[in-house]
């Protein structure tokens, strides 16, 4: 597997040293900076391996999907990046993951700590049996990060702005959280992730319980949250990658078959695999 | 056209969706090249019923062209192609655009035909125009079998016979011109000549954009626009 990423190149007459306008060309942009990367990552539930020599480079502030059919791995691959795999039991790993070229499997960090700067949103909406304001307020205070109650407030604020959910709620925080819709609570499961400000959000099949609409709510909001945000999103819906991810990786069988920019991956993929799954035939 | 590669979906109804936008491509360029061939034997045979053959039946390709956008359309719309599919689709879309005007062009050289046949046609440069005529029909021939067989590496040696269509074409424009200078009074035939040789000359063209069609859906390359050097490097390099 090449985790290089290839530059988009073309070949018209769009080619040109400069852009017309004078703005930098594609190959003149600066590489993307990587946020988290994961080397030589192996993976064993008891005796059956998960995972092969996963060799993968995560790109600041940008959108990573990760895409292949059932049981590839690509869950259990997110769920490494934030150490959610260590409470599984018989779960061995070997290999490396690294969060700012920091090894987070190193035996130095606190895993509670690591999940503020990677935080996670699940599949199906779980909003804590408390208010609306409460989802928010609740990691902050027991991370120590807003003390007094105009510091909760403001926080509660800004995160339900940012998850694009402020306007809807502001007049009823002291709603259950429960008692939003399922595209509501998903959004509010986002504004929680993000009140203790972490730099990467992990997201695993963020959208699959919402209806059309409320996933291109969601959809939209990620798209706004990758100006701050590293974000790694696992989907089954090969549409909704090509729409949110600025790269996108294939996995299949515990192995990634092929990573690059989701423009060339989804009109141009180099390996034969990438290509029957994602035109839909036999492999 | 490899059919295998668009009969291994899951779904059969997309197999048998593009399996039917190959087809109506193939029965429009059949189409395409029986204009030609019958505007070329108005124009250089002066055959009168294969001139009015021509014009009135463009219809039918203009048809195909709506027919074959819509089927197209439909298969983004319900599939969201991705990758060889998408990539056919789109070349499919720009082909038929390229052979709907061919037609355009072929019923222009009828048109010009059926004027010429009350004209003094012996002082044409009647042989030099057959030849352009032959030459940007083996063109089309060429072009149409590289979309079916979908091979790059035809497309590219295709592509490269519009060099000489082009220099053809010069040659007649510059007699054409030194005719015209020796006998100022036979403008409006002239000119006929002149805008059926330009229609050949860009069936050529647009036979050439339908191979750069082909290496674009075979390589995923766009080489519209580039010397034919970066089109065959294109062509043959390794795809996989």
């Amino acid at each position: 597997m090449e985790t290089e990423v290839k530059t988009k190149t073309t070949t018209g007459a769009h080619t040109m040293a400069q852009n017309l306008d004078g703005s930098p060309t594609m190959a003149e942009q600066k590489q993307p900076e990587v946020k988290m990367s994961a080397s030589q990552l192996n993976l064993w539930y008891g005796d059956t391996q998960a995972l092969y020599d996963i060799n993968l480079d995560m790109y600041s502030k940008e959108v990573t999907a990760l895409i292949g059919p059932s049981g590839c791995g690509k869950s259990t691959f997110l769920r490494c990046l934030n150490r959610m795999n260590d409470l599984i039991p018989q779960v061995r790993l070997q290999g490396d993951v690294t969060l700012d070229g920091e090894d987070i499997y190193d035996h130095s960090v606190d895993v509670v700590q690591l999940r503020t700067f990677i935080g996670m949103v699940f599949q199906k909406p779980n909003p804590f049996p408390k208010s609306i304001y409460e989802n928010i307020a609740y990691a902050p205070r027991l991370h120590g990060t807003g003390t007094s109650r105009s510091e909760l407030d403001d926080l509660v604020e800004s995160s339900l702005k940012r998850a694009g959910l402020w306007n809807e709620v502001a007049d009823r925080l002291d709603t259950p959280g429960t008692e939003l819709s399922g595209g509501q609570q998903q959004r509010l499961c986002i504004a929680r992730a993000i009140a203790v400000n972490p730099e990467v959000i992990l997201m695993d099949e963020p959208a699959s319980a919402l209806d059309p609409l409320a996933t291109a709510t969601v959809e939209a909001l990620i798209h706004e949250l990758k100006d701050n945000y590293t974000i790694v999103i696992v989907t089954h819906n090969l549409q909704q990658a090509a729409r949110v991810a600025g790269y996108t990786a294939f996995f299949h069988m515990g192995k990634v078959v092929e990573f690059n920019d989701t423009d060339t991956l989804f009109t141009n993929p180099k390996e034969q695999r990438t290509e029957d799954y994602i035109t839909g035939r036999f492999g | 056209m490899d059919k295998k590669g668009f009969s291994q979906h899951i779904s059969r109804q997309y197999n048998e969706d593009l399996e039917q936008i190959i087809t109506g491509v193939m029965t429009m360029g059949g189409l395409v090249e029986q204009q030609l061939e019958a505007a070329l034997d108005a124009l250089v045979d002066g055959d009168q019923a294969q001139g009015e053959k021509v014009v009135t039946s463009d219809y039918r390709i203009n048809a195909m062209e709506v027919e074959l956008d819509e089927a197209c359309t439909n298969v983004l719309a319900r599939r969201q192609p991705a990758a060889s599919d998408l990539r056919l689709v789109m070349a499919v879309i720009k082909a038929i655009t390229d052979l709907e005007r061919i037609g355009d062009e072929a019923e222009r050289v009828g048109r010009m035909a059926l004027h010429l046949l009350e004209e003094d046609r012996q002082r044409s440069p009647m042989a030099e125009i057959a030849a352009l005529g032959g030459q940007v029909k083996t063109m089309l021939r060429g072009a149409l079998d590289a979309f079916t067989r979908m091979d790059a590496e035809q497309a590219v040696r295709v592509a490269q016979e519009d060099i000489k269509a082009d220099a053809q074409y010069d040659s007649i424009i510059r007699h054409l011109m030194k005719y015209l200078e020796d006998n100022p009074k036979s403008v409006p035939p002239v000119l006929d000549i002149v805008w059926a040789t330009r229609s050949l000359e860009r069936i050529g063209d647009r036979s050439r954009n339908i191979c750069e069609y082909v290496i674009y859906f075979v390589r995923g390359k766009d080489v519209r626009h580039t010397s034919f050097e970066q089109m065959a490097a294109e062509a043959t390099g390794d795809r996989r």
